[in-house]
């Protein structure tokens, strides 16, 4: 058997086959197809190997006088097996290196970790927020006990314990896994976690004094294989498997951390990362994972307003009263503030509108704040880089503020922004001839605004974004907008077409078409093909 | 000087007192006059002569095995140790004697502590460590201190620090005490308490203390009572010292004889040298008066249990020189390291636990089972979980609470800890449980008569099956 220099020859249940040198183990026997079950090893972190669970058998080339490998009548190599099993989750793959992953021996191994893990369990699935998503039920099914054999009382711990703002800890459940205690020191480099007490009483806990307060506290949660660690946001919210799961992207920063919408029947319950080693390898932060729930809030825009209307208004009637509002001015009165919370294709038609009205007056709101080495960017606006490749980021959002204050400016269409934020005043706003606001939430702007469009959050739409490091990503709908809500793009192709009369777009994926034809970073590109882990682009960001 | 030693309680005639030589002497003390007066630190005046690599030979030739409990070759640990290492090199003395039943190392502490000191800075020139640490278990306080004062006396006396005795060679000690846990004697967990964290023994492969010990650096974790050997292995010669003993199992090695017997206590024998008749009947007295022999455990409590009338077979020459089996009674056992491990027990940490007619199996179990549920360190799944359930079935055993099916979930639980932890942990509390199930049968399956409770009762608690009717005074 010829094998390539960085590759090695490891026989898994009698298959010899070959992989790269630094495979773990426990990876090689899954790509092989022999799953091995496991609690503490985690691919992104250290593998502390006390689960027990990946136990197999391992042995190695039986070498002769001459230092070389005894050979069967097959011509195969004899192998020294290790009477003692060996866990597969420390171990990389090395030459020759033989292992049996279902022989009886690791079964009964399988069978005795599931039994110890389980006797001092509470077994309260019933009322497990993890329940669906617990690797103690996946492996109780496969390799446990269909009885127990524990008649005497169990290990009585803390349950309900708040170890920080946004995690529940119930201690009985946990299996002492110690992945959580890893992440918050490999990872989120804050070592607030770890174990007190010994023996079948060792419990996690938070060091005196601390909480698990880190923006990246909520990655223990997900990867808790048990329902030790829960998150209080989506505690009993919803069971996990009536969960809708869409993939999608965060678009709280400037990273673009990959992710996967919970939702059920027109709600969004939770988002959790989705591995993308180029993005955000399995994490996400907190603040971005949380800010879902504006979508469903108070503040929430679902119908469409008219200043001055007697009654509620259609989206032809408000798209018709947009075009003509804007046909009065002059095309130097006009100004459109855009986004960076606006997708590419929004933005792309945001930029065709402002040419179809003849105005240059156009720019987007930076949204700058504190950002961290892990995965927040201390930009927030999710597609700056968007709006820096489609001509939209042009510095004048101070120019527009100064025409507005000396009166010659006289018509403004904002996305998605408040402008009260940014360097408008309240009577200046009031005093602007028409303001048409394109937005999900209820703001001041908006409150001034003389036509207001409700418009798609981020889990209602779909689109595509840059993000900081010039990798174009796409994002998915999970849910349908609100009420009268509808996607932006929609709503700025129909004010494009009420204005200029033209046509040709009827579907998101049409605006990418003309918008690829025209921007050469994104050339033979589409929707489609973008794919679920983005694409990089040649980009250099200002 | 004038000084004479003072003389020493007589030992049993059957002792080859070496390491032991100091203790209980009439007047000596833990100060570092006599023991210069006696001849102390001449061995280190010849190891400093000595090229680290000869010394390192003389502990290879010797053939010593660790004293600490696995029996692991000295010699061979040290050459895991390349002469030409980069990293620094650290010694640690496992000075966290914590097996139940034995008690060797406080007395060298106490009584003899430059011996060891002596032993160590010996180790230290032929490993080329120049900073060593002695890790002591917490609840050696007094030995701490005494360990503590004679670091102080002998770096007063050019034993240690800078330029010892003008080589050239500088070499500091520390003495860390423990936090009182068992598993700091475990070599890795040791290594990571004295790092600062929880003793949580490291996985092997890749955490050989040899090639990542201490602070990632390759680490030599010796027992008080090895490190004690290494300077009377420079004193007579490996070759010589070799030849005290049985082939494979050299030199003298002190049991801590403890349990039912006439005489407890230490006595330092050649490795071999009696067989555990003799160390019972003749050397301890024998039994207390009116009893008999019922069990013995050879090597510390987490040794297999033996039983008075079992019998063994074991590999023996025959009249024409060819091997074959010879069956032995327990009195016939060789107290070395191989013959106890042939008949399926262990030498250990040398801790030999004897008990009479009057004890209960059961009880006795229970209380090993206690220590080691208490001393599991929780960090790996069966052990954590195992030792704890073990412990308490054995309570509800005794308590009178015993269903039918104990005995044999007590010894299935006790297979799935033994060969699947992290650490020896799991045989260390295993085995116990094991061996007594196995061997003292009747007596487990005498305790476990009642029907299992129904499964289907939710209401069900364990006191329902503890019935008044026999509880258990030992």
């Amino acid at each position: 058997m010829s094998t390539p220099p960085d590759m090695v020859n490891v026989q898994i249940d009698g298959q010899w086959m070959q992989f790269p040198k630094g495979t773990r183990l426990i990876e090689a026997c899954g790509k092989a197809g022999k799953f091995i079950p496991r609690y503490c090893y985690h691919p992104k972190l250290s593998s502390p190997g006390n689960c027990r669970m990946c136990l197999i058998e391992m042995g190695m080339p039986r070498l002769g006088p001459d230092r070389k490998p005894e050979l069967d009548p097959d011509g195969k190599p004899v192998i020294n097996w290790i009477p003692r099993p060996q866990i597969s989750c420390a171990q990389d793959v090395s030459e020759g290196l033989a292992v049996r992953t279902d022989s009886p021996l690791v079964q009964e191994c399988r069978k005795g970790v599931m039994e110890f893990l389980l006797i001092n369990h509470p077994l309260d699935c019933p009322i497990c927020d993890q329940a669906g998503e617990c690797r103690l039920q996946e492996f109780s099914v496969e390799y446990g006990n269909g009885n127990s054999r524990f008649l005497e009382h169990k290990v009585k711990k803390p349950k309900n314990v708040q170890i920080g703002p946004r995690v529940t800890l119930d201690a009985e459940r946990c299996i002492l896994c110690s992945r959580c205690i890893r992440f918050m020191q490999e990872v989120a480099h804050d070592d607030v976690l770890g174990f007190v007490d010994r023996g079948s009483y060792s419990t996690i806990a938070v060091h005196p004094g601390r909480k698990l307060d880190s923006n990246y506290s909520l990655n223990t949660v997900d990867i808790c294989p048990v329902g030790a660690l829960t998150s209080s946001d989506f505690r009993f919210k919803m069971r996990v498997w009536f969960l809708k799961e869409t993939k999608s992207i965060c678009t709280s920063c400037g990273t673009g951390c990959n992710t996967i919408i919970g939702s059920r029947e027109n709600a969004v319950y939770r988002q959790t990362p989705r591995e993308n080693n180029d993005v955000n390898s399995v994490w996400m932060c907190d603040y971005g994972r949380l800010n879902f729930h504006y979508l469903h809030g108070d503040r929430r825009l679902t119908s469409l307003e008219l200043k001055g209307a007697q009654h509620q208004i259609s989206w032809p009637e408000a798209i018709a009263h947009a075009a003509s509002a804007l046909k009065k001015f002059k095309k130097d009165e006009i100004a459109i503030i855009a986004s960076g919370r606006m997708t590419n294709e929004e933005l792309w038609l945001a930029s065709k509108l402002a040419g179809a009205l003849g105005t240059s007056l156009r720019d987007i709101v930076p949204h700058e704040d504190e950002g961290d080495d892990i995965l927040l960017n201390c930009d927030r606006n999710p597609n700056t880089s968007g709006a820096q490749l489609l001509g939209l980021s042009t510095g004048r959002l101070s120019a527009i503020a100064e025409g507005v204050r000396a009166g010659t400016i006289k018509a403004l269409v904002v996305c998605c922004e408040d402008l009260t934020e940014c360097g408008f005043s309240d009577s200046e706003l009031q005093k602007l001839g028409a303001l048409i606001t394109i937005g999900i939430l209820a703001n001041t702007t908006t409150k001034h605004a003389t036509l207001v469009l409700p418009a798609a959050g981020f889990a209602e739409k779909r689109g595509s974004m840059i993000n900081v490091r010039g990798r174009l990503q796409r994002m998915n709908r999970a849910i349908n907008p609100p009420g009268d809500a509808r996607e932006d793009w929609e709503i700025l192709r129909d004010l494009l077409v009420a204005i200029t009369g033209s046509n040709g777009i009827h579907a998101i994926e049409d605006v990418f078409k003309q918008m690829a034809a025209e921007v050469p970073a994104f050339a033979g590109l589409s929707l489609s093909k973008i794919g679920e882990l983005g694409v990089q682009l040649n980009l250099t960001r200002k | 000087m004038s000084y004479k030693p003072p003389a020493r309680r007589k030992p049993h005639p059957k002792e080859k007192r070496i390491v032991f030589q100091n203790i209980d002497r009439d007047g000596w003390s833990s100060d570092i006059e006599p023991y210069l007066i006696y001849g102390g630190y001449n061995d280190l005046r010849k190891a400093v002569t000595m090229k680290p690599a000869d010394i390192v030979n003389e502990v290879k030739l010797s053939g010593l095995r660790g004293r600490g409990g696995a029996g692991f070759l000295c010699g061979v640990k040290w050459g895991f140790i390349r002469p030409d290492e980069k990293k620094p090199v650290y010694l640690i003395c496992n000075a966290d004697e914590s097996e139940p039943g034995t008690f060797k190392d406080r007395y060298i502490i106490h009584q003899d502590p430059h011996q060891l000191l002596e032993g160590m800075i010996i180790a230290c020139l032929a490993l080329n460590v120049h900073l060593a640490y002695i890790y002591i278990r917490g609840e050696f306080p007094e030995g701490a201190r005494i360990l503590e004062k004679a670091i102080a006396q002998a770096r007063e006396n050019n034993f240690l620090g800078k330029n010892i005795l003008g080589t050239g060679f500088d070499c500091e000690f520390y003495v860390h005490r423990g936090a009182g846990a068992y598993i700091c004697g475990e070599e890795t967990g040791l290594i990571e308490s004295l790092e600062g964290k929880r003793a949580y023994p490291r996985i092997k492969p890749p955490y050989f203390p040899a090639v990542l010990g201490l602070y990632q650096c390759p680490t030599i974790v010796n027992n008080v009572e090895t490190l004690c050997n290494i300077k009377h292995i420079v004193h007579m010669g490996g070759a010589a010292y070799a030849k005290l003993g049985r082939p494979n199992n050299t030199g003298t090695r002190v049991l801590c004889v403890s349990g039912d017997v006439q005489r407890p206590g230490y006595y330092e024998l050649e490795v071999g040298g009696v067989t555990l008749g003799e160390l019972i009947y003749d050397i301890c007295g024998g039994m207390k008066p009116g009893r008999t022999l019922k069990a013995v455990i050879p090597g510390g409590s987490s040794a297999k249990v033996l039983r008075a009338d079992e019998r063994f077979k074991i590999k023996a020459k025959q009249p024409d020189g060819s091997m074959g089996e010879k069956e032995i009674g327990i009195d016939e056992i060789v107290m070395d390291f191989d013959s106890l491990t042939a008949i399926g027990s262990m030498a250990g940490s040398g801790g030999v636990i004897v008990m009479d007619d009057a004890r209960n199996m059961v009880w006795a179990l229970n209380n090993i089972n206690e220590f080691y549920a208490h001393e599991s360190c929780g960090q790996c799944t069966p052990c954590r979980e195992g030792s704890l359930w073990m412990k308490k079935i054995t309570a509800r055993m005794l308590e009178g609470g015993g269903v039918w099916r104990d005995p044999e979930v007590l010894k299935n639980v006790a297979d799935n800890i033994a060969g699947r932890t992290i650490c020896a942990f799991g045989e260390a509390c295993a085995w116990p449980t094991q061996s007594f199930v196995t061997k003292f049968r009747e007596e487990f399956v005498g305790r476990a008569a009642k029907p299992l409770p129904l499964p289907t009762s939710p209401e069900y608690m364990p006191e329902q099956l503890i019935t008044a009717e026999d509880p258990v005074a030992t």
